[in-house]
């Protein structure tokens, strides 16, 4: 019941580094790599950057029998999960019975995957459709196919709540490890940079247009104006501490030490947004003071109105200016359910290397008391980071990962 | 890691969208007859479909209460999820304005999401699958919500005052129990109090019937709608699509009993395992399912010998009912043939994620009315199948304990045990 | 009676490979006519996209018994070949 959940293990899939080494390295050079989509011809659309994975070849990476079957994001996913257990030293096929699951988030499944055959079915007839339909699109895909490629039999989930979806996912993970799962990769991977997907986001109004990629996603700043999507995420290895330390884990990157999810109140009511109190609640679960925290992955919307909100529920909880603050996801754009795992696997490589990296684009408006780390990553001793994350339609997350020693 | 000496979790409030049956009481009569609803599909033409069949509910959003905004911007399964989380909130008798929202969740099982809606707007942004690039000045303004099934939480959490933690719970067919089990574990570990769970699907559209008719798994009994649905029969040929909603009230059990709210049953024990073999294909010892039932059971601290009826997924393809039927042996031994065993989605078909719910829906109902619901469309048991699976009648039943299971695409097995809460302890 | 078959081996693979692509140590362009195609590495599943490539391709029909009960490459050939025969008698 008192089992400590653990990150053993990392697995990143991001747009400016696929693996771990090359994201952290990117993301502390403050590289960025937003840029014009190349997916598809993005030139009649509003919005046209996106944080897009290049140099990606599944083929090199998965058994070609699996390649037909799979979307880009569970190709992805796939590898992220391989790299994760690497990571983390683990042989799936060495863990007893029902020893380890998989819990993932997910958005939009296998979107891309969804649009061929959409096209088939309504340009040419129902026969046109692959026999794969029934579950590459789907949102449980991931979960499915990391179960299989590992041979993890044990308690496996999907969550989907939007862009908060990846905390809660790890969140479901540590409750498991609590309940006598010995290990648990978990996290998300997303991938919709498909023109159907592009269409379906663009409805939801939150993307920046433009044609600018230094000046596009903006969070906490003037000239905020919606977020650039991007695609990736991570899958992280979360296993129970006594297991870990029997086996001799390699690494230990921290704790996941407490969470909290609400949902925002009904629009019109007048009531206060939710991303307050998760804050207070996932500090309140880890039984830790504000004062503790060294550091928050901020959600980081750039909509002005949520900025607001996220700022306000920063300050109030930490004091202005009283929290390093930063938004790593402006140099990968926010990859939907994928963005929060991949924030934590950042805080949790910021309390290893004792470095908080930057927010890139952003100069923060003054009305937000918010110490923002802008330019250049800013070293300093880390051992507890907040991790913040939203969906649309009022979803948030909060996370505190802490040095596993703490 | 049990229920036992932490928060328990009870079910006060129930609602029920299928096929069949709009709300608990039709439904309920419907299985208590052994009627089917299975039908030739009305929804669109089905005709160029290997699988002409499904099991479509009467539904009117309308007459069902909601706005004519409400109806605009959400899909199909939305609209079951609200309008059945609303008929579980008044089943409840809790007074949710005197509940602090914080305290209250929202967990809503979907394999499908929005894909009746995706699919219409595909055609319209696609030109009917003429553009590769497909053109946005055609999508309508809650695309998004259909692009991200997590609005169904949205929606039912607007429309019951829920702000706690809320989530789409997307587990394939499991999605129904493992919303349940979700919201369970938010209630023992404390995240909240009260939380509305259920799950809807509404998947009775061309892109989903062209991907089952793919790989043959639904049936293609065009000439017998009615009988189409025929779970452990040696005639079974697939299963039939269905769609529906089923959401409940979920209560920590002392705030319940303080109330006076009545008690439906007890979540006494969860477990979901993952059979990590196939995407869509069966391992024939049920193994999983077997460990999940059994964990499910420990947690709620019963043996075999204490399950009264079992609620079986029960889908009608040849490798699943006999993949269950090896895994209810497995984990229950002799008692298996001494329990019964049925299946509704010989009536209500197989409405993919939100069908684990309204199994539940079923199974609280069996222990309500002492009456344990039949498998309708069973003359001839495949021999491989041979467990007493209440062929073509209800049958009364002194249900106290059942067990509900269910297996879905991704290889997850997931088992609910409900109980009544002032059982004793083993 | 055509002399020739109409779909070869090479077609097949051609299709499987498309299909669900190659099990790894399995050599597709070896002498595999009468290897199960579970051997091969391809289940129900991997038959069934494989069958329905056919039959778009050929606009052909193939029985459900045809793609789960066929075990061997010759066999699935087989049938296709006699579908395409009995198409053409027509």
């Amino acid at each position: 019941m008192n089992a400590r959940p653990l990150v053993t293990g990392l697995g990143v899939v991001a747009p400016n580094g696929l693996g771990l080494e090359e994201y952290w390295a990117a993301t502390l050079a403050g590289r960025s790599a937003i840029g014009r989509i190349t997916r598809f011809d993005p030139t009649d659309y509003p919005s046209r950057l996106a944080g897009e994975i290049s140099g990606f070849d599944a083929r090199e990476h998965l058994p070609s029998r699996l390649l037909p079957q799979t979307d880009r994001m569970t190709q992805l996913a796939l590898v992220g999960a391989d790299w994760s257990l690497t990571d983390a030293g683990i042989d799936a096929a060495e863990l007893p019975d029902y020893a380890a699951g998989v819990i993932t988030a997910s958005h939009s499944g296998g979107f891309e995957f969804g649009q061929n055959e959409l096209k088939a079915l309504w340009s040419k007839g129902g026969r046109y459709v692959s026999a794969y339909q029934s579950f590459a699109w789907f949102y449980a895909v991931n979960s499915g196919q990391i179960s299989i490629r590992h041979g993890l039999r044990g308690p496996s989930s999907v969550v989907v709540s939007d862009q908060a979806g990846g905390l809660d996912a790890l969140a479901q993970a540590r409750r498991q490890i609590r309940k006598g799962t010995s290990v648990v990769v978990a996290g998300a991977v997303d991938a919709s940079i498909c023109s159907w997907g592009w269409v379906a986001q663009l409805a939801g109004g939150r993307l920046a247009t433009g044609d600018d990629a230094a000046r596009a996603y903006l969070p906490f700043d003037e000239d905020a104006r919606g977020h650039v999507p991007g695609e990736g995420g991570a899958l992280l290895v979360v296993e129970d501490a006594e297991h870990a330390r029997a086996r001799g884990a390699q690494n230990v990157y921290g704790v996941l030490a407490g969470h909290a999810a609400t949902m925002d109140p009904r629009p019109g009511s007048g009531r206060a947004p939710g991303i307050e109190r998760a804050v207070e609640e996932a500090l309140r679960d880890a039984g830790i003071g504000p004062d503790e925290v060294d550091v928050v992955f901020a959600d980081a919307a750039a909509i002005p109105e949520l900025d607001r909100a996220e700022a306000e529920a920063i300050t109030k909880t930490f004091g202005p200016h009283g929290v390093p603050v930063t938004a790593p996801k402006t140099m990968t754009g926010r990859l939907y359910s994928g963005a929060a795992p991949l924030d934590v696997a950042a805080a949790l490589l910021s309390i290893r290397d004792g470095i908080i990296p930057p927010t890139v684009g952003s100069s923060p408006n003054d009305r937000y008391d918010i110490d923002l780390v802008i330019g250049a990553p800013r070293p300093a001793p880390v051992r507890t980071a907040l991790v913040l994350a939203r969906g649309q339609g009022g979803f948030n997350s909060a996370l505190v990962v802490r040095a596993a020693d703490s | 890691m049990s229920a036992a000496g932490g928060r328990r979790v009870v079910i006060t409030g129930v609602g029920v969208t299928a096929p069949g049956g709009i709300g608990v009481k039709d439904f309920w009569q419907l299985l208590a007859d052994g009627r089917t609803a299975t039908r030739r599909i009305s929804f669109f033409d089905p005709s160029s479909f290997r699988s002409q069949i499904a099991a479509e509910a009467d539904f009117d959003a309308e007459l069902s209460g909601l706005t004519p905004q409400e109806i605009r911007r959400m899909d199909r399964a939305a609209q079951f999820a609200v309008v059945t989380a609303r008929e579980a909130v008044a089943d409840s008798g809790l007074d949710f304005a005197a509940v602090d929202p914080h305290r209250v969740g929202v967990t809503i099982g979907s394999a499908v999401g929005a894909t009746t809606g995706l699919d219409q707007e595909y055609r319209a942004v696609s030109d009917g699958g003429r553009l590769d690039l497909v053109d946005h000045e055609y999508a309508v303004p809650h695309l998004y919500n259909y692009l991200v099934p997590s609005s169904f939480a949205t929606e039912v959490a607007w429309a019951v005052g829920a702000e706690g933690p809320g989530t789409v719970v997307s587990t394939g067919c499991t999605s129904g129990l493992d919303s349940v089990g979700y919201a369970t574990d938010l209630i023992r570990d404390g995240a909240a109090d009260v939380v509305v769970a259920g799950a809807s699907d509404a998947p009775i559209s061309p892109i989903t019937v062209a991907c089952f008719d793919a790989i043959k798994a639904t049936t293609a009994r065009n000439d017998d709608p009615e009988h189409a649905s025929r779970p452990f029969d040696a005639s079974r040929t697939g299963f039939v699509l269905g769609e529906g909603a089923a959401v409940f009230v979920l209560e920590e059990l002392e705030s319940a009993r303080r109330r006076g709210a009545h008690i439906y049953a007890e979540v006494a024990g969860y477990a979901t395992r993952s059979n990590a073999f196939h995407m869509t294909g069966l391992r024939p010892d049920g193994a999983e399912m077997a460990e999940a039932i059994r964990v499910a059971l420990d947690e709620a601290r019963l043996g075999p010998e204490d399950i009264d009826y079992i609620n079986a997924h029960g889908s009608g393809t040849k490798q699943n009912d006999r993949h269950e039927t090896a895994a209810f042996k497995r984990s229950l031994g002799e008692h298996a043939y001494r329990t019964p065993v049925s299946s509704i989605k010989s009536m209500v078909g197989h409405s993919l994620g939100a069908i684990g719910s309204i199994e539940i829906a079923a199974s609280v109902l069996a222990m309500e009315h002492s009456v344990v619901p039949p498998t309708a469309n069973l003359h001839t048991p495949d021999p491989e199948c041979d467990l007493d699976y209440v062929p073509l009648t209800a049958r009364d039943w002194r249900t106290d304990t059942v067990l509900s299971v269910g297996s879905g695409f991704g290889g997850f097995q997931s088992a609910v045990v409900l109980a009544r809460p002032d059982r004793s302890a083993r | 009676m055509p002399t020739t078959s109409p779909f070869t081996l090479d077609d097949l693979r051609r299709i499987l490979r498309e299909a669900a692509g190659e099990e790894e140590g399995v050599d597709l362009t070896g002498d595999i006519i009468d290897t199960d195609f579970t051997a091969l590495g391809y289940e129900s599943l991997a038959l069934l996209e494989t069958g329905g490539r056919i039959e778009r391709e050929y606009d052909i029909s193939l029985d459900d018994s045809a793609l789960t009960d066929v075990v061997t490459p010759r066999g699935l050939i087989d049938i296709v070949n006699a579908q395409l025969a009995a198409a053409q008698s027509v």
